[in-house]
């Protein structure tokens, strides 16, 4: 074997690197969607090393639903101020009641659709032209489709049939005023390859991934969260649990798995030995129909 | 461990998607959730049949239509190796999807099927993995159960694609006997071919031998972004952040910026903020000179001694891929690695027949999906290599100007 080897992470590292620093060459007003959860704060860490000993020549934005989790909030706030990047977070509460939008209403009810309008409506305030953003195409299949540079129309739409060929690691990132691209520099990332990388990289994250003990309500074989934002019913199964989450969206429509991992060895093991993915064991919201996924980001979502 | 990226060439019945199922499947690579998805689909489901091929339509309109749209990724690993598949669609906008995907793989498996031999269509998909140059082939010839696993016809078509692989001096070429629908050969060795001697194709894309196909002797570094804090304590700090797409960089080498020409030495290689004392390919790092002198994006720094062609008109091979067709007088913007500049293709040389490899005649303009050879002149010099030479260096995109769109993929001669 050569002398010059790079294993497997260490190639999905440099691959995000380059596609960072394309961002930063080829847009003039790009953002990093930062959450707090385990993909964005992975995308933060690769942006350290690709723009340091300089700062991000972008800041980070999150799209707070107002059904966050404080764990991933308080982490975000805290990152955030260490590192000296700028955070801007605008609420999707606020678009509600400026532009009266509906909620949805039930047992679930979920933001998710309508973060895409204060996602939109942040793009148009800062002028954003380049999103980038923590999603990876072994989630799910429509984003199994999506290229690492997406670029998306006026109305932040997705069109699957008028995709740009990406040939080599050459990336087009030329669009017309009022479009924007969004950017996936860990798109050929796995999650197993996400926590192989955590640990390797000694990322911190927040306490949420670890087992805890939490209230959670049982729906159809998944362990909710309660908080103040979940409709309680008189018939429903609220117990205490030990649990820990793969995904951390909202705490409406994301489920916590029943663990006892408490280092991030224990969780690689579990998620090798798990045989549910990590969306379907966790995400409600792509559960609504066949194509919940394609449809949400037809209509703008990240 | 390391990365395997391939591609699946097959036209609609050779049972390219069935394959990528059942190499998911048979590697344990499929999550319940999404077999129950697929098995919910599945048109024979009372017979207990699943459609593997369902694995790998992403789309509403693909499982409406029962067709491939795009080019899509997919993902699995053994302790070995993790593996990228880019499955292009067999069909529609044939050529463009194939190019496209193969224009990073290290690897393509070209499906044969058992019952019709060597056809057009096989000979199209070896040209295209020959012109893009990709370092290995597996000839899969596929459908084995319907010709009663017969060993005749497996040589014969082994002696076929031969000649094939010959006249396109293809080199590294491994033949597997198959049936993706039954599972026999894909990752366990088949009883039912017993006459074959050789390796499963999971066994085969886990033993490929991938360090070879790596240049560490041409080095290029694109310039991709200059890093400069310009803060009190990192006052002079000025990095030159990129990848190096080949070859090797050590402290002190001595380097020229092209196109400018300008000349320094290496003072620093950083990689995350360490300084390292040489840097490979495909590492992304960052680099310091000696000299403070003009470097922006688009740049490549190279050795004094081992230098690309520098020049202002170029000959390429290109697949065009827009939908507008090209027309010789037209302007783009040319795209190699991180530099771009205007463009025109000058003219048309010959148009390649994708099925024979011979050269047509010229047309006075290109459609979709065709392979012409043309003339480009760019407005300022570009630094590049042959493509056949050092792949990273040699491909480049052409850019419509006014919609923005991707529409050629350029191999430069």
């Amino acid at each position: 074997m050569s002398k010059y080897h790079l294993d497997y992470l260490e190639q999905l590292e440099s691959e995000s690197i380059h596609i960072f620093r394309e961002v930063a060459g080829q847009f003039e007003r790009p953002a990093l969607l930062f959450s707090g959860g385990k993909d964005s704060i992975v995308l933060v860490h690769l942006a350290l090393k690709a723009f340091r000993p300089g700062k991000f020549p972008f800041p980070l934005v999150h799209i707070d639903t107002g059904h966050n989790f404080q764990e991933a909030l308080d982490f975000r706030d805290n990152l955030a101020a260490e590192l000296g990047e700028k955070l801007i977070v605008r609420n999707v509460g606020d678009t509600i009641k400026e532009k009266n939008l509906t909620e949805q209403k039930g047992k679930f009810a979920s933001r998710n659709a309508l973060q895409t309008y204060t996602l939109l409506d942040t793009i148009e305030e800062f002028k954003f032209d380049a999103c980038i953003g923590g999603a990876r195409r072994d989630e799910e299949k429509a984003r199994a489709k999506e290229r690492i540079f997406s670029v998306r129309d006026e109305f932040g739409q997705w069109d699957p049939k008028l995709q740009r060929p990406e040939l080599w690691d050459t990336y087009n990132g030329r669009i017309h005023k009022g479009e924007n691209v969004r950017v996936f520099p860990i798109s050929n990332w796995t999650e197993l390859d996400i926590w192989n990388y955590i640990k390797r990289e000694n990322i911190a994250l927040p306490s949420i991934y670890f087992a805890h003990n939490r209230e959670v309500l049982e729906w159809q074989g998944q362990l909710v969260a309660t908080s103040e934002f979940m409709q309680k019913d008189p018939t429903d199964v609220i117990s205490i649990k030990k649990v820990r989450y793969r995904t951390v969206g909202d705490m409406t429509c994301t489920a916590a798995v029943e663990s006892d991992a408490s280092t991030i060895d224990d969780i690689i093991t579990e998620i090798i030995a798990t045989k549910t993915s990590e969306r379907g064991e966790t995400r409600i919201d792509d559960r609504v129909s066949e194509a919940a996924m394609e449809d949400r980001k037809k209509g703008g979502y990240f | 461990m390391d990365i395997l990226r391939f591609i699946t060439a097959g036209s609609v019945d050779d049972g390219k998607s069935t394959l990528i199922g059942r190499l998911l499947y048979d590697s344990k690579s499929i999550m319940i959730d999404h077999l129950e998805a697929i098995e919910k689909q599945s048109k024979n489901k009372e017979e207990g049949e699943i459609d593997l091929a369902l694995l790998t339509d992403g789309l509403r309109a693909e499982r409406e239509q029962g067709i491939t749209i795009d080019v899509a990724y997919k993902y699995f690993s053994t302790p070995k190796r993790k593996f990228i598949i880019a499955d292009a669609p067999g069909h529609i906008q044939y050529t463009r999807n194939m190019v496209t995907g193969a224009s990073n793989s290290d690897l393509a498996i070209i499906l044969v099927d058992a019952r019709h031999g060597v056809i057009e269509q096989t000979r199209r998909h070896s040209i295209i993995a020959s012109l893009l140059n990709i370092p290995h082939v597996v000839v899969a010839i596929n459908k084995m159960d319907l010709v009663d696993y017969s060993q005749d016809v497996y040589n014969n078509i082994v002696i076929d694609y031969s000649k094939v692989a010959e006249s396109l001096g293809l080199k590294d070429i491994t033949y597997i006997p198959i049936s993706a629908l039954n599972g026999d050969n894909i990752v366990d060795k088949s009883e039912n071919i017993s006459w074959y001697t050789g390796s499963c194709l999971l066994d085969i894309l886990e033993n490929v031998k991938l360090e070879n196909d790596i240049n560490y002797t041409d080095a290029r570094f694109p310039v991709q972004y200059v890093i400069r804090p310009q803060t009190e304590e990192l006052h002079d700090y000025r990095g030159y952040a990129g990848r190096v797409i080949s070859g090797v960089y050590k402290k002190g080498d001595k380097i020229v910026v092209q196109p400018s020409g300008l000349e320094s030495t290496i003072s620093l290689i950083e990689i995350a903020g360490k300084p390292t004392e040489e840097a490979f390919a495909p590492q992304s790092v960052i680099l310091h000179l000696e000299d403070d002198i003009d470097i922006s994006r688009g740049d490549v720094i190279v050795k004094k001694d081992n230098q690309p062609s520098v020049e202002n008109e170029v000959d390429a091979l290109v697949c065009w891929m827009g939908n507008k067709p090209l027309v010789p007088g037209n302007k783009y913007i040319l795209q190699i690695n991180s530099r771009t500049v205007r463009a025109i293709v000058k003219e048309i040389e010959y148009k390649l027949d994708v099925n024979s490899l011979l050269e047509l005649p010229a047309p006075e303009q290109a459609s979709l999906n065709d392979i012409v050879k043309v003339k480009i002149k760019t407005a300022s010099p570009i630094p590049f290599d042959s493509y056949k030479k050092l792949r990273v260096n040699g491909g480049a995109i052409l850019i419509d100007e006014t919609s923005n769109v991707t529409v050629g993929a350029c191999m430069i001669q």
